[in-house]
């Protein structure tokens, strides 16, 4: 018995969901008496030790021919066999991308139960928390099978650090079947990734033309912010689809969300209403994003953000 | 080249979700039920590779007969004939199983979900489909095109995009971006009238969730309102009230 949990990275730097997984299965492990191995995948120079310290008992670096890129069919076949090896009973995977993808193929693999979103770690009856209706609720799910896998929505559990020493095992898997390659990869470098990000400032249609978005930039860039939109604004190409937050776009949760010239809507909301703290700025009173904020402040939008970032760089420099 | 469709049916965008019998059962009353807005960028775009490659879309729905007039309406978009698999759609798992089972008898050569559904938004059809059936997947797909037999699908990353490519058969889940959705005209609605809708029951197997209570997210303490004239109090606030900054 013990608790496996994937491990990702980006070119040996442990994404912060990483760290997630982690605390969230060494909490789990604790509460099932049993232990964490994490598996990292084609780990390149990854600080191993480090895994130890944020709660991993023992670590598995995979290396192998079919795992240079991320492929869900080579990855999960990874992850099987080591959870095999272990006897691992609960499996931890972050809710990314490439976590959606890898989870419910090890889930079949592995013959284990399934739970996608999960905000929480199991109550005594073993159910767990997960989100439902896009964020508008949560439903609480009891999985019969003797495995569980829990795939657990990124920025919904704290990082840990459990001082833990690390048992470090190095592994090669050469079988590792790949019915699909990834023949090109595009990362857009140097800016803060939305879906990973604490801080997002968000412009809306209150802004009212592409032109007006370096105020948002350089808001978001001093404060060290991710920067998203609403729908409008991305049909209308005035931003990226990749901004996009809400039912139909990207669901994010980041520590404070900074809404401006975005009236509310129930779609919006349902992408960003688990962020932690939500500020909101628009020049109508009644705009219904305001039930939904934590801080509010009703002007202009051209008139508040010069204020706003002539304070953000006082205090970033202070 | 035959192509599935995979059709979630949920609750309109606009819903006001509660729940009824003790926050054990989500309340339907009132609700207008929808085909699942990434569902529908999968049936267009299945129907456009359909075109192309001189082939046919056929949709598969797991859940019960309210579903129907959802069906309905994706075969008056222009799928070619529907299933629907009589039982309630539990769990991503079953349901996969579901829809696998068919898969088997009919051997499609291209199986499109979308990215999640908007009621359980698990985004886990995808894998499972490929896991269960054998085949490659790629999930959040924003391109995808079929050249001799190879797939060429673009799909998101963290941070960016990456190109992916595998032989058919496979499975691939839609992603916003990945076409302009169709709307039902008025020949495609009257033609789906006598298009096949089939019903079948269900098997058994990965039968392995089961849905407890509900909750809705706790309200907001209420918010406070700072004056336009001392917007910089908010960072402030933010730093010293919440500590997010
Ligand atoms: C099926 C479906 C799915 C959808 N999914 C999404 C989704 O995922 N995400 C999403 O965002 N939307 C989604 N929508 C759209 C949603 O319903 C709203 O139309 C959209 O969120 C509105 O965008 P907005 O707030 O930017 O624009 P508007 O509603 O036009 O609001 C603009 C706001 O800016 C304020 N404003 C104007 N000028 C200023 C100024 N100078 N200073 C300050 N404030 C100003 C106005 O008071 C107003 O409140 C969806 C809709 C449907 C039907
Ligand atoms: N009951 C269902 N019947 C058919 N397809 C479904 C059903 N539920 C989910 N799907 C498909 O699986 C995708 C992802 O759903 P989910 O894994 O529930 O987020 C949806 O977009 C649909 O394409």
């Amino acid at each position: 018995m013990s608790v496996l949990v994937f491990v990702e990275h980006d070119n040996g730097i442990v994404k912060k969901s990483g760290y997630e997984a982690l605390a969230y299965a060494q909490d789990l492990a604790t509460a099932n008496n049993t232990t964490v191995t994490a598996v990292i995948i084609n780990p390149k120079n990854a600080d191993l030790n480090a895994l130890g310290n944020s709660g991993a008992n023992k670590v598995v670096a995979v290396n192998g021919s079919n795992l240079d890129h991320f492929t869900p069919g080579s990855y999960s076949h990874v992850l099987n066999t080591v959870a095999h090896e272990d006897g691992a009973t609960f499996a931890v995977v972050s809710g990314t991308y490439n976590g959606k993808a890898v989870a419910p193929r090890l889930a079949v693999k592995m013959g284990a139960g399934l739970v996608s979103g999960v905000v929480g770690l199991p109550e005594s009856d073993l159910s767990v928390k997960k989100t439902a209706f896009s964020n508008k609720a949560f439903a609480k799910v009891k999985l019969r099978s003797d495995k569980k896998i829990f795939c657990i929505v990124p920025n919904s559990y704290e990082v840990k650090n459990f001082g833990i020493q690390a048992e470090i095992v190095q592994k090669s898997i050469e079988d590792a079947p790949s019915p699909s390659k990834v023949t090109n990869v595009n990362k857009t470098t140097g800016k803060i990734v939305l879906t990973e990000a604490e801080l997002v400032v968000s412009g809306g249609r209150g802004m009212k033309g592409p032109e007006n978005w370096g105020m948002i930039e350089e808001l978001a860039d001093i404060l060290g912010a991710a920067t998203a939109c609403s729908k409008p604004v991305s049909d209308m190409d005035w931003r990226p689809h990749s901004e996009h937050v809400g039912q139909t776009g990207i669901t994010i949760k980041p520590n404070l969300y900074i809404a401006i010239g975005i009236s509310g809507a129930i779609q919006h909301l349902a992408g960003v209403s688990s962020s932690k703290v939500i500020c909101v700025i628009n020049k109508d009173p009644e705009a219904p994003f305001f039930k939904a904020a934590d801080y509010g402040i009703v002007g202009d939008a051209f008139e508040v953000l010069p204020k706003l970032i002539a304070k953000a760089k006082s205090l970033k420099s202070a | 080249m035959k192509i599935l469709v995979c059709l979630s049916v949920v609750p309109d965008t606009t819903s006001k979700i509660t729940f009824k019998n003790d926050n054990s059962e989500f309340n339907r009353e009132g609700v207008q039920f929808i085909i699942n807005p990434y569902d529908e960028l999968a049936l267009t775009k299945a129907m456009e590779l359909a075109e192309m490659n001189n082939g046919t879309v056929s949709i598969v729905n797991v859940g019960l007969a309210d579903a129907e007039p959802s069906i309905r309406k994706a075969l008056a978009i222009g799928a070619n004939d529907a299933y629907r698999i009589n039982t309630e759609p539990k769990d991503a798992m079953y349901v996969a199983a579901q829809i696998a089972a068919l898969a088997r008898e009919n051997s499609y050569d291209l199986i499109l979900t979308g990215r999640e559904s908007i009621d359980y938004n698990g985004g886990m059809m995808c894998g499972l489909l490929g896991e269960m059936l054998n085949m490659p997947s790629i999930n959040v797909v924003t391109s995808i095109d079929i050249e001799n037999g190879t797939v060429k699908a673009t799909r998101d990353i963290d941070g960016g995009k990456e190109d992916v490519e595998c032989t058919l058969p496979c499975v691939a889940s839609a992603q916003k971006d990945l076409c302009e959705p169709r709307i039902p005209n008025m020949r495609g609605i009257m033609a789906a009238r006598t298009k096949p809708l089939n019903v079948r029951e269900a098997v058994n197997g990965f039968d392995f969730a089961s849905y407890g209570s509900y909750e809705l997210p706790p309200a907001k303490a209420g918010v406070k309102m700072i004056p336009a004239e001392n917007a910089e109090e908010l960072f402030d606030l933010l730093r010293n009230e919440k500590k997010v900054i």
